[in-house]
């Protein structure tokens, strides 16, 4: 199906794509190991009975978890949908390019060196983040310019080269730093701090926001370089910023959740599914999508096993399969 | 007999309504293209011929203002082209080359829309008046029942149209395609080359086609361009070019030169190995 993109249409997107997020987190905030009324939760966010049971697992352990979820699954719905765009390739991720592998060793050294899972971990993630991504800028370069195809090697190459010293890291850590590394890799939700909320919160949006303002260039740099270029498309600096902002999505996601899988992958394609393939209207389907999947995620791997918790790039992954393979037979068979 | 021809263009005015080359050359490793002039009128459809390699996709390159040459310039209506902005310049050129069909299933109608981009400016939506063109681009090409058909479920030939479609609904005055009729069938070569010369009427673009279809050229240019290893053979009208010994030269293959019976154009055949 496809909503045509008028201003008016996207607007109607956004704000039905917000009720149903609002709708999500009200049944999350409610759920959990504790459940909630939704009184309860009103109550909570409305700052009525402070101290209250109720009020605290809101406000301070389950609001903040949420605000997280939703955001990084923004970040990374948002990066997927961009660098498929800039790879003209379906199957690309936001990590492909290697910048979680980055943010993984930053963190890992991090705790090596430190030798406890320190706050100052999501800095030194986003620090191996940053230089992975100019790295691979570096190494993706052909004749001065971005070339898609030199950049998706150049990604790769490095993604594995990273993963083996990860690995590497890995063996030179007690056991039990090798579990809770082992947590963070897979995705996890729980380590949130407000310093970080406060600062990805303003990061993560004005990404979005700057990356959708390349919309209607991505639907063109879709035809290939070389006739976007003929159609008027700055393909230099389309592909540079696309780059630099979906890279700075899966950076900022990362370094505070940890690689959480198969999102970035799969909301794109639901999000095309729903709305069609311009980005204009992708992208907003993909950044809502996205956090309602991970908030959607998140609820089920606090309450399934409670009152343990299962890592939530594990839940995307085992949900995240079989709807792969549902999509993939829908659109072959 | 002219084994190269160029055209010395005054340096006076050089009008509207044309596309003028003025001793175009380039050269890229062991690739090279001597200066070559030619001038091509709005209203008209000019093909460029020439064997594989001789140039004819580069001198469009050149002709589209996108390949900057070595020396030599380019006009259009007067205005240089490689002064322009890639926005400005897709706003009154539209290149066409080979195409492959996409991955990401767009609807005919979104692919047609990507031709009104250099139109949209600031905005990230199309206007009206976009959308306009965008009807009138499908309509001229008789693909209005195909507009919410998926690109890839189209055969080449209605692929081919889409393209044009596409290229159309720039508003371009200066229309350049590259081997537009590769791999479809006489119906549609025909067909292809019919609307291009309608539309180059009608619409008063200057149209410039590469093309294999020598007898197609023959049938449908009002002037011929034809190229060998980066040089201008010759230049001219169907039957100023279309010389048998020319040709047979050219490619490297001995061909006999008469007349279609239907229209008293030339026409090309091969002589029997």
């Amino acid at each position: 199906m496809t909503l045509s993109p008028t201003r008016r249409n996207v607007l109607f997107l956004l704000l039905a794509l917000a009720a149903a997020l609002v709708l999500v987190d009200f049944g999350a905030l409610a759920l959990g190991g504790v459940h909630l009324s939704l009184g309860e939760v009103w109550a909570g966010l409305l700052g009525k009975h402070p101290g209250s049971e109720a009020s605290v697992i809101v406000r301070n352990i389950r609001l903040p978890r949420i605000l997280l979820a939703m955001l990084v699954g923004a970040a990374l719905a948002v990066s997927g949908t961009g660098l498929q765009a800039l790879l003209r390739n379906p199957l690309a991720d936001p990590y492909v390019l290697g910048v979680s592998s980055g943010a993984a060793l930053g963190a890992i050294v991090a705790l090596w060196i430190g030798g406890r899972m320190a706050s100052a971990t999501p800095l030194t993630a986003f620090v191996g983040a940053v230089l992975t991504m100019s790295w691979v800028y570096m190494l993706g370069r052909r004749a001065g310019r971005l070339s898609s195809y030199t950049l998706l090697l150049a990604g790769v190459v490095t993604a594995s080269f990273l993963s083996a010293m990860i690995l590497f890291v890995l063996t030179l850590l007690s056991t039990r730093d090798v579990r809770g590394t082992a947590f963070w890799l897979m995705g996890d939700l729980s380590v949130v701090t407000d310093v970080q909320i406060k600062f990805i919160t303003p990061a993560i949006i004005l990404a979005i926001i700057a990356l959708y303002a390349f919309s209607k260039d991505l639907n063109v740099l879709l035809l290939g370089e070389g006739e976007a270029a003929h159609l008027g498309v700055n393909v230099v600096l389309v592909e540079t910023m696309v780059y630099l902002l979906a890279s700075l999505l899966t950076g900022l996601a990362v370094s505070v959740s940890g690689a959480i899988g198969y999102l970035g992958l799969l909301v794109p394609h639901l999000g095309r599914m729903l709305v069609g393939n311009d980005h204009r209207t992708l992208i907003p389907a993909a950044a809502f999508g996205g956090a309602i999947m991970l908030v959607l995620s998140d609820t089920l791997a606090r309450t399934v096993v409670s009152p343990a918790e299962l890592p939530v790039g594990a839940v995307t992954a085992v949900a995240g399969a079989p709807v792969f393979i549902y999509l993939l037979r829908r659109t072959t068979g | 007999m002219n084994e190269l021809q160029s055209i010395t263009i005054g340096s006076t005015t050089h009008g509207a309504g044309e596309l003028i080359a003025d001793s175009v050359a380039f050269r890229f490793a062991q690739f090279a293209i001597s200066p070559i002039s030619l001038k091509a009128r709005a209203g008209e459809l000019t093909a460029i011929i020439g064997p594989n390699g001789s140039g004819k996709s580069t001198l469009l390159e050149i002709l589209s203002g996108h390949l900057k040459p070595r020396s030599g310039s380019v006009f259009l209506d007067g205005q240089n082209l490689h002064t322009l902005s890639p926005r400005e310049r897709a706003r009154k050129v539209g290149l066409a080359r080979q195409e492959t069909i996409l991955l990401f299933s767009f609807e005919v109608q979104e692919f047609v829309r990507q031709g009104r981009h250099p139109h949209l400016g600031n905005s990230l939506f199309e206007s009206p008046e976009d959308d306009r063109w965008v009807e009138w681009a499908l309509e001229k090409t008789c693909l209005q029942e195909f507009a919410h058909r998926r690109v890839m479920e189209m055969s080449s030939g209605e692929f081919q149209r889409a393209v044009l479609a596409r290229t159309l609904a720039q508003r371009p005055r200066l229309v350049l395609l590259d081997e537009p009729t590769a791999n479809l069938d006489i119906g549609y070569q025909v067909e292809i080359f019919r609307l291009l010369r309608q539309l180059a009427k009608s619409e008063n673009f200057v149209g410039i086609v590469v093309t294999h279809e020598l007898n197609l050229a023959a049938e449908m240019a009002d002037y011929v361009v034809l190229l060998r290893g980066g040089n201008c053979l010759t230049q001219g009208k169907a039957e100023e070019v279309f010389q048998a010994d020319l040709l047979s030269r050219a490619f490297r293959t001995p061909v006999l030169v008469d007349k279609n019976p239907s229209s008293g154009r030339p026409r090309v055949t091969w002589i029997a190995p």
